[in-house]
């Protein structure tokens, strides 16, 4: 049984085709490392997902629920499907716990007590226990990210999507925010990532995805893949990153 | 005949000031309600919301404030409704207002960067949530300088309703200068406290923008 079944999914941009027929299934505890050039469609999948894009054929079943346009129940679906972006959007206006407590209160209607309480837990978690009440602000970019995460976290996701979550950091805080999804992956976590750190997606992922011009170019073990890609373009690819 | 001293015109156009203020006052207070609801409304994505605010602000925006008046002082008299100068005026300067408003709004709520639409959205939250606690409280920070510069333009526009007989400030200083023939007293006068009113706004206006270009 697939938590997320991705079938011949097709998306344009006007006329400009950015999924040209993908199709994926994720098992629940699955870590699925998603690679690919620059514009080959990697955030667009993502985003159709968690319904923040919509796709024009093919289907997305994600926990249950059908992803598929206007009649899509995107509340209940985004209950269940975290996402965390590459630039963390935090919300500048409230602390740390605030950003993680907003969706807990608002959507689930959970007491103000018991969201600041998971509020603890899971940004203890991503080990920011003590900047509970710093505004994003005070924060440098690793843990300003780690609070994105913590707050997708306190919705307790079936899946995590994760768009380049380390690519607008300091090289030098991209392992703080590594080592937390680590963490989560060990824990079963399902994570969908896109990423562009090579050795992460062997190391972690149970699975890797090349994208390449709106196809999955080539799939399987990450650690089989990197060791022997078996097409050109993957090759290539794995040459200029790795 | 009547004497009107230097303090007789003084305290009476002290007096119809009041109205002017009051009617300044309940026009932005409506007007920023009814903008509230018209921005919701322009900013939902829903076609046909969006599209009856457009109409609105168009209608509000592209007409003079005056023939707004008339409007509703004498088009709702023809459907045998009596509308008094005072209800006219509230009207028209409501709506007038909350056009403007909605405007300066919608660009606030635009200048809020969409990831923290994407992020919100992602989190489950519906529009009005997300507007109420995540882009509201961002864009209205900004929106300070803009409202009060343009409360302004609402103290200014209150003059119009004397000409459908509403006797507040600029209404009060044509009957005084009826009755006293000093123009140029009168009207200096006049002048000079709609300077005092909107002086005081514009400068606030002008000196929160500048704190917020520094912060930036
Ligand atoms: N909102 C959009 N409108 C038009 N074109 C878009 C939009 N988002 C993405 N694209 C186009 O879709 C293609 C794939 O983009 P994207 O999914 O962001 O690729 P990746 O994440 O792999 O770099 C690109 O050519 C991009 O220009
Ligand atoms: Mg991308």
């Amino acid at each position: 049984m697939s938590l997320v079944s991705i079938r011949d999914v097709r998306k344009s941009f006007g006329t400009n085709e950015v999924l040209k027929g993908v199709s994926l299934d994720i098992a629940k505890g699955d870590v699925v490392a998603i690679i690919g050039r620059s514009g080959s469609g990697k955030s667009t999948l993502l985003r159709c997902i968690n319904g923040l894009e919509t796709y024009q054929s093919g289907s997305i079943v994600a926990d249950g629920i059908e992803v598929a346009g206007a009649a899509t129940n995107l509340r209940e679906l985004r209950r269940h499907v975290g996402m965390v972006f590459q630039q963390f959007n935090l919300f500048p206006h409230l602390t740390a716990a605030e950003n993680v407590m907003l969706a807990p209160t608002v959507v689930n209607k959970v007491s103000k007590a018991e969201a600041r309480a998971t509020a603890a837990e899971v940004l203890a978690k991503v080990g920011l226990s003590e900047k509970m009440d710093a505004y994003p602000s005070e924060l440098s970019g690793g843990q300003q990210q780690r609070v994105a995460i913590a707050r997708s976290l306190a919705m307790r996701p079936k899946v995590l999507l994760c768009d380049e979550i380390t690519s607008a950091l300091d090289p030098e805080l991209v392992n703080e925010v590594l080592r937390v999804v680590e963490q989560l992956a060990r824990e079963g976590m399902t994570l969908i990532l896109v990423t562009h750190e090579m050795r992460f997606a062997r190391d972690v992922g149970t699975k890797l995805v090349f994208m390449h011009h709106g196809k999955v170019h080539e799939e399987g073990v990450p650690k089989e893949v990197f060791a022997a890609p078996r097409t050109p373009e993957l090759q290539q690819f794995v040459g200029q990153v790795g | 005949m009547l004497q009107f001293s230097f303090w007789d015109i003084l305290s009476n156009l002290l007096i119809a000031t009041q109205w002017t203020i009051v009617l300044s006052l309940i026009a932005f207070f409506c007007g920023g309600i009814v903008g509230l609801i018209l921005l919701f409304m322009r900013t939902s994505k829903i076609a046909a919301l969006e599209w009856f605010t457009k109409i609105y602000i168009e209608f509000f925006q592209g007409t003079p404030l005056l023939m707004q008046l008339f409007l509703f002082f004498f088009g709702i008299a023809l459907f045998g409704f009596e509308v008094s100068p005072w209800a006219a005026a509230t009207l028209a300067l409501t709506f007038w207002t909350s056009a403007f408003l909605t405007e300066i709004w919608r660009g606030c709520v635009e200048a809020i960067p969409k990831g923290q639409w994407e992020a919100s959205s992602s989190l489950a939250l519906s529009y009005i949530e997300q507007m109420r606690y995540v882009i509201l409280p961002q864009a209205s920070r900004i929106a300070v300088a803009p409202t009060v510069g343009f409360s302004v333009q609402v103290i200014k526009g209150t003059a119009l309703a004397s000409i459908i007989g509403f006797v507040e400030l600029t209404k009060a200083g044509t009957m005084l200068n009826n009755a006293t023939f000093r123009p140029f007293l009168v009207y200096s006068l006049v002048a000079l406290i709609y300077f005092c009113l909107c002086f005081p706004l514009s400068w606030w206006a002008k000196k929160i923008e500048g704190r917020l270009n520094v912060a930036r």
